[in-house]
């Protein structure tokens, strides 16, 4: 029978997919090593190309202004003061303190992004009134609200870093809330009949339909999202002067630039690599919890 | 009140759009128990919209419909009907046996149930061995087959079809007329259609009824005396030319001497 073989083809194709995958692993690799080899070699051709060629334009490049990389790597060994941990020691400890921030101000803004999402969705009449005010939050510098919201809070006796992590949340819950709604209204419309035909509740429409089907828009602002809270975490913890994290780290080594400049360098790397991760961690989530046909998956 | 014994009793039914389009006009239809009908009529004659108000998924102007002797929105509340729509509407985040058993999910049946009865199911649109395959994995005719089971997992007193087969190509489609017939003959359900092909109506159906459009009206009705079971041989018999005959002129007669405004694009999706 023609449909006896149906199985037997779809065992066939999963073990090239199987075979395949175990390739295209290699192969990612291969490439994000690759790209990351070209940077380098970019960078250090720049460098030697202008300092040969004396050039001054759009800047001078010296040891100051562009360090060589080895010697940003070899900064990690340094210590910040003497007799004092190793460079590497005091940038994790100021990385996890900042990841705690923004790690808490993701998760916040994520559900309150959500949450916002699901409340305007079931109401045009709140779509169109809030709508406009939440996109007018993310006009505010952050920079401009960020000792408000940390000396304002911290008078109140909320810790330094909780504070930070609302700031955080500031940055996170508004691609969350605009992503979300558009995927809670992407639903099919015979899709909604189908559940119209069951008599379903709004609640059950919602958890059963309209936010499995948001799910890849979700996932899509929750990428935005983990490399957003980062940044808000680092810019909230400058102006209200929080030392223990990248932030303070950043400001720190800022001032020594002239003498130690690879002390900011090595810093910036330790910040995008945590941006990096949190941004790794949410596109793990996705692979494990959206198992879509491939042209659905963001 | 409706006669007893009427799966569906429509009256004086009347459907404009607010764009001043009258949809249909002045319907009057019984369907009994068992009855295999289908509603066949060009683009716009509305048959799409009064399978939908049978579901209570579009509120007609006016006149009454009564399924199970109830109003179409207490029978839609007691989950009297399983609809089928052209695409299959299967939801891509859930295996083929979570979706089937999605109906039975909303009815609150037990795990255990619910398991039993998608394996029925699946049994009886011969698609054992694909429960936990994803619908995207799976071609059109198999997604639509998992959708009729869906649609009957439930055991609703009625179906409705609207143009099921309609996105498939012939050879499947001539396959799942078939396998339709077999489900309707077991299930023992009464089906409501939507097609546009008159063989797919004639064959499949114990009466047809043939819209026009622009009202959308009923042309006539057309019994469908086939002998029951059918099979490929039905499709070769003089009788069943006859009927074709029978409805391609009642369709051609319920077009004619009609003028033929052009629709809006789209009046009839959006209701």
């Amino acid at each position: 029978m023609a449909m006896a073989s149906v199985p037997a083809l779809e065992r066939h194709r999963g073990i090239r997919v199987g075979a395949s995958r175990a390739g295209g692993a290699l192969r990612r690799v291969g490439t994000f090593v690759a790209v990351l080899a070209a940077l380098c070699g970019l960078w250090e051709g720049y460098k030697w190309l202008w300092e040969w060629a004396g050039w001054t334009w759009p800047f001078t490049v010296d040891d100051v202004t562009m360090p060589h990389l080895h010697d940003i790597l070899a900064a990690f060994a340094e210590p910040t003061t003497t007799g004092g941990p190793v460079l590497i020691d005091s940038l994790l400890h100021a990385a996890w303190f900042t990841a705690k921030e923004a790690l808490a101000g993701f998760v916040l803004g994520a559900l309150i992004g959500f949450g916002l999402a699901v409340v305007l969705a079931h109401s045009r009449l709140l779509e169109r009134g809030l709508l406009p005010y939440i996109v007018a939050s993310q006009t505010v510098p952050i920079l401009a609200i960020a000792p408000m919201v940390v000396v304002g809070l911290g008078s109140k006796g909320l810790e330094g870093w909780k504070a930070v992590a609302i700031l955080a949340a500031y940055l996170t819950f508004f691609p969350v809330a605009i992503n979300a709604l558009r995927g809670l209204h992407s639903v099919d419309a015979r899709a909604l009949e189908l559940m119209n035909s069951y008599a379903a509740s709004r609640w059950k429409v919602l958890w059963r339909l309209r936010v499995p089907a948001s799910l890849p828009f979700i996932f899509t602002a929750l990428k935005i999202s983990a490399t957003a809270s980062v940044i808000g975490a680092i810019i909230g913890e400058t102006p209200a002067s929080i030392q223990d994290g990248l932030g303070g780290a950043i400001v720190n080594f800022n001032q020594y630039y002239s003498l130690q400049p690879t002390f900011l360098w090595a810093t910036n790397i330790v910040a995008a690599g945590l941006g990096i991760s949190i941004f790794a961690l949410v596109a793990l989530t996705e692979r494990v919890v959206l198992r879509r046909a491939p042209e659905n998956v963001a | 009140m409706s006669a007893p014994g009427r799966v569906v009793s429509i009256s004086g039914l009347t459907k404009s759009f607010k764009t001043g389009v009258t949809a249909l006009q002045e319907i009057d239809l019984d369907i009994r128990p068992g009855e295999f009908v289908s509603l066949i009529g060009p683009s716009g004659c509305g048959k799409s919209t009064l399978l939908r108000i049978v579901g209570d998924l579009v509120q007609p102007t006016s006149g009454t419909v009564l399924v199970n002797g109830k109003t179409a929105h207490r029978a839609r509340l007691d989950h009297d009907y399983g609809i089928v729509f052209q695409d299959s509407v299967l939801y891509d985040w859930r295996t083929v046996s979570r979706n089937v058993s999605l109906p039975l999910e909303m009815l609150g049946w037990s795990r255990a149930r619910r398991k039993e009865r998608v394996r029925e199911m699946l049994e009886l649109v011969e698609l054992t061995g694909f429960e936990s395959n994803r619908p995207w994995q799976l071609s059109g005719g198999m997604q639509q087959r998992v959708s009729i089971a869906r649609a009957l997992s439930f055991d609703p007193a009625l179906l409705l079809m609207d143009e099921p087969f309609g996105a498939l190509d012939e050879m499947t489609r001539e396959r799942l007329n078939m396998e339709l017939l077999r489900i309707w003959e077991k299930a023992a359900s009464t089906i409501v259609f939507v097609t546009h092909s008159i063989p797919e109506a004639v064959f499949l159906s114990t009466r047809v009824v043939v819209m026009s459009a622009r009202p959308g009206r009923i042309a006539d009705v057309v019994d469908v005396d086939l002998p029951q079971p059918r099979g490929a041989e039905t499709r070769e018999q003089p009788r069943f030319f006859e009927l074709v005959t029978a409805v391609r002129e009642a369709l051609a007669a319920g077009g004619r001497g009609q003028p033929a405004p052009t629709l809006p694009a789209g009046t009839e999706e959006r209701y």
